[in-house]
């Protein structure tokens, strides 16, 4: 659970826990295990079309979930369930603890429930004097070790089976072995008891069926049958954003779930209960049924047009298994109840700003979690939504708002870059120094940064532009800040590249200014607005048939991220459509449209390998184009484990929390290094950045260069 | 309308590839005969209900001396397949009940139910479980036998829709079942049996 007062108290948290090594390991096997085994429970399955399909559906119930409340209870009451609704965590807890009381209860055996982590049921029931025994199997170990969850699914994946045998020796007074095997049994036996006397049962609830006032619960141990069965009590606790019209809808949902969780087909048991069922031990024979749904703001979330999304989630956990930084720092530092990316949107709503001031600054922009999310949610802009809206809150920082102020300047912005060329030089050896003065950060020495390239790319252009007499394509140049100010040489290369078809004009429009993903990342979306006007009228999108950028953050950048800043200004949003329309990565350019081929490049054989840009690879949905330049050009590519993985850059993350990108940047260069090639190629000069200041900063000789370079090298002259 | 054997070699795959046993009889008395021999070669659990062979707590410890013989439960079978049942386990001693199995919570051998419906794209078996003997049984037995009507074979879950909307209009309790009981929550090393049954069987009744 995640509780840092400062972030300096959480990146010492975060600290410790990149120290915990059985923690490290267990989630690197299960993150690649999860790769082949998710692929392979979806094979011969249109994953996406189900996704999109799960998406519409559950955003056309979270539109009406009042009126599918009143149609579940309707029919639910009227198969013996009392049907309640609590506006909050502490009213859910007191109903649940008043329904005990009437009952005469005493002992309670509970099933997972995501939700009765979120309001803390058990504390509030063991304040009062109730005795409360988790019964899925991670939550019972988790329960006696007085720990939170650590994945939604899988919640004790941190501990080990050496840690598991000492605490069940600790409960049972017996030696344990140390042997998985003979744990479950041992947990089979000691908890079978516990249902036995049980006189309540509470679960959760996947699917809450209106048509009918049915609920579905998934699980595989079968502990939340035995739950729903023995006691004479069952209460339920669901959020209200559980509610679905009909069993469609949780079958539907239930094609995805155990797939895109850990992988698999489908769980070993659905139970599907309606009304109040038979039962020997209650009243009359029949159970005494009750199910609270849980607002907690979730009615409130509903409402609000980008949050609302949120409210698709099936509480799969796959945000989890594909987070790089979950994966390096566990879910007791990657979300307070709710894990991973959602838990970083949800830890806002659910348990306030506080909890979720720290966490939601962790997060690489990677969009791993949404090309995986089970629900469609577009995760990445909500956690930098809800970061935004903290600092519109609570006022932004000094460096976040300066850092505001000079990048909607232009003029005041470049000029600043161009002087900190002139102060870096007494610093500057071999083209690499420790502090890039824009990072006004400490903790660096991790990698090399680059210095300030002599002339900028837009003081090059002039003397470099081709001319075209024909003009059949008219083609905009989009720099972005690092290349036009740090690795000119790339732009070239790219303008070389195109030039060598005729026929193609390009302009290098001089207002142009950074395309404000870092403002965006750093929670500034009101600059990042003006910014991006700033953008589009610098770049008149009428007067091009493309707008072609080398740097994959500022193609996905501007072409989503234009588009969802101006949502709420038809005339802006209008503009933006037009200019996101034209926005194209290099590589697609040139093999896509110039369809540039093997007859275009010479060169002698060379092992290269490549990394995918996360902008470009999930946030353009580009994997092709590169690689097969790459190979065109006469390159022997070779593929790298874990390509498409973050390099760690992530922008102004990587200043923010340089010990985790430094974690994701050594993985990086060993999985290169493993190919056996000693050159790389890429589409990003933000992951240049860092893989090359990674490699020169651990004295390894490895050539890292933007696709472009070495097309440019290889172009046949004709 | 007869099931198309694609259908049925599919539920056996998708059931086979999460550790059930199925199999394929000819006629109620094969499958009844089927349930005994399992009973009857089942050794360890005579002495044993699974996992009181492990360092327990005193509590836990108690529950396991309640089994004292070999239990088979079919709560929900026509009564006179389980006279038919009870007639062949009667040699090897095997009680054969129906109900009450809330006295036999610490553990009993098989349960063998009848499944309303299987599922074959991912090797499930429904099975109709308002009846709390039915929901224990299949629970709180060793191994759980389930006899599928080949005909009850259906694709997909939304073709087995309908009739479970139909049930769901009444007070109920309906399971599927797809393989036994597992858990991977200790170091993600999957284990069978946790709570539930260790094994699960499914015999497809031919032609019915
Ligand atoms: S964008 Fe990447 S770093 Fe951020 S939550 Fe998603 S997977 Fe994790
Ligand atoms: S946000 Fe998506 S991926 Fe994450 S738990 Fe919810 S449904 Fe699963």
């Amino acid at each position: 659970m995640q509780d840092a007062a400062n972030l300096s108290q959480y990146r010492k948290q975060l600290r410790e826990a990149l120290n915990n090594e059985f923690q490290r390991e267990a989630l690197d096997k299960f993150a690649v295990a999860y790769r082949t085994s998710r692929a392979n429970a979806f094979a011969g399955i249109d994953a996406p079309e189900l996704i999109s399909e799960i998406a519409a559906a559950k955003d056309a119930a979270v539109d009406h979930l009042m009126e599918l409340y009143e149609e579940f209870k309707r029919h639910a009451e009227a198969a013996g369930t009392k049907v309640h609704l609590a506006a909050t965590a502490h009213e859910a807890n007191e109903i649940i603890a008043s329904i005990a009381k009437e009952n005469g209860v005493k002992t309670i055996v509970k099933s997972k429930s995501m939700t009765a982590e979120e309001t803390h049921l058990n504390d509030h029931l063991e304040g009062q004097g109730l005795d409360v025994t988790e019964t899925d199997l991670g939550e019972w170990i988790i329960q006696l070790r007085h720990e939170g969850p650590t994945h939604m699914v899988m919640p004790a994946i941190h501990l080990s089976r050496y840690q598991v045998a000492d605490l069940f020796t600790e409960v049972t007074h017996k030696q344990q072995d140390v042997d998985i095997q003979k744990l479950v049994k041992v947990a089979r036996r000691e908890l079978r008891p516990k249902f036995c006397q049980a006189d309540m049962g509470i679960s959760g609830a996947n699917f809450a069926i209106a048509a009918t006032g049915s609920i579905g619960i998934i699980t595989n141990e079968g502990n939340a049958r035995l739950t729903t069965t023995l006691p004479r009590v069952h209460v339920a606790i669901a959020g209200i954003d559980k509610l679905v019209p009909t069993l469609h809808d949780a079958l539907r949902i239930i094609k995805c779930l155990p797939k895109n969780a850990t992988g698999q087909n489908l769980t070993s048991y659905v139970t599907w209960i309606t009304g109040a069922a038979p039962c020997a031990t209650g009243p009359d024979g029949k159970k005494v049924h009750h199910i609270v749904f849980l607002d907690n703001g979730r009615l409130a979330m509903a409402r609000d047009p980008l949050f609302k999304q949120a409210l698709r989630c099936i509480r799969c956990g796959a945000c989890a298994n594909v987070c790089p930084i979950y994966r390096l720092v566990g879910g007791h530092k990657y979300g307070h109840v709710y894990i991973g990316a959602i838990g970083l949107v949800a830890t806002y709503f659910f348990h306030g700003r506080d909890k979720a001031r720290n966490l939601v600054q962790n997060c690489l922009n990677c969009g791993a979690c949404k090309a995986v999310c089970a629900a469609g949610i577009d995760l990445p802009t909500m956690i930098k939504e809800v970061h935004a809206r903290i600092q519109d809150e609570e006022g932004h920082p000094l460096y976040s708002s300066a850092a505001g102020m000079v990048l909607k300047n232009r003029t005041l912005f470049h000029t600043m870059l161009k002087s900190a060329r002139l102060l870096q030089k007494p610093v500057a050896g071999g083209g690499y120094l420790r502090h890039l003065p824009m990072f006004l950060f400490k903790d660096h020495d991790f990698r090399a940064l680059p210095a300030i390239a002599d002339e900028a790319f837009r003081d090059r252009w002039e003397k470099i532009r081709p001319r075209v007499a024909k003009a059949d394509i008219k083609v905009a140049l989009f720099s972005g800040c690092v290349q036009d100010f740090v690795y000119p040489e790339q732009m070239e290369a790219a303008v070389a590249v195109i030039a060598s078809k005729p026929g193609v004009a390009m302009e290098y429009p001089m207002g142009q200014s950074c395309c404000g993903l870092p403002l965006m990342m750093m929670g500034e979306k009101k600059a990042g607005q003006e910014l991006a006007a700033h953008n589009m009228n610098a770049i008149d999108a009428t007067g091009f048939d493309y707008i072609v950028t080398l740097c994959a953050s500022c193609a996905s950048y501007l072409k989503h991220g234009y588009k969802r800043l101006f949502a709420d200004d038809p005339a802006m949003a209008y503009k933006a459509a037009q200019f996101s329309q034209r926005v194209m990565d290099f590589s697609s350019f040139v093999h896509d449209v110039l369809g540039m081929g093997e007859e275009s490049f010479s060169g002698p054989a060379k092992d290269v390998t490549y990394h995918a840009p996360c902008h470009l690879c999930r946030g353009l949905g580009v994997t092709e184009a590169p690689r097969q330049l790459l190979r065109d050009a006469g390159l022997n590519y070779l593929p790298a484990a874990e390509e498409d993985v973050c390099c760690g850059f992530g922008g102004t993350f990587s200043v923010k929390f340089p010990e985790l990108s430094k974690e994701l940047l050594h993985k990086k260069i060993a999985n290169l290094k493993a190919t056996g090639a000693t050159a790389m190629a890429t589409d990003c000069p933000g992951c240049i950045m860092q893989i090359r200041g990674g490699f020169e900063h651990d004295g390894t000789a490895f050539e890292v260069r933007h696709v472009a370079e070495y097309l440019a090298a290889r172009l046949k002259r004709g | 309308m007869s099931t198309p054997p694609a259908l049925v070699d599919r539920l056996k795959e998708k059931a086979g590839l999460v550790s059930a046993v199925v199999n394929t009889v000819a006629s109620m008395d094969e499958a009844l005969a089927y349930v005994a021999d399992v009973c009857a070669n089942k050794e360890v659990c005579q002495i044993l209900a699974s996992g009181c062979d492990a360092p327990l707590s005193d509590t836990a410890e108690a529950l396991c001396g309640t089994k004292q013989q070999k239990i088979i439960c079919a709560p929900d079978l026509p009564e006179e397949e389980v006279a038919k049942l009870a007639a062949l386990c009667q040699e090897g001693g095997i009680a054969v009940i129906t109900k009450g199995m809330r006295q036999r919570l610490g553990g009993i051998d098989i349960a063998v139910t009848m499944a309303a419906a299987g599922i074959a794209e991912t090797g499930t078996v429904v099975v109709r479980s308002t009846d709390e003997e039915v929901r224990l049984a299949t629970m709180v037995a060793e191994t759980h036998i389930a006899l599928l009507p080949e005909s009850a074979i259906v694709a997909d879950s939304y073709d087995f829709e309908p009739t479970l909307v139909s049930w769901m209009e009444q007070p109920s309790y309906t399971a599927f079942i797809t393989g036994p009981s597992r858990t991977a929550d200790i170091e993600r090393v999957l284990a069978l049996g946790v709570h539930g049954p260790l094994e699960m069987h499914i015999l497809i009744l031919e032609g019915k």
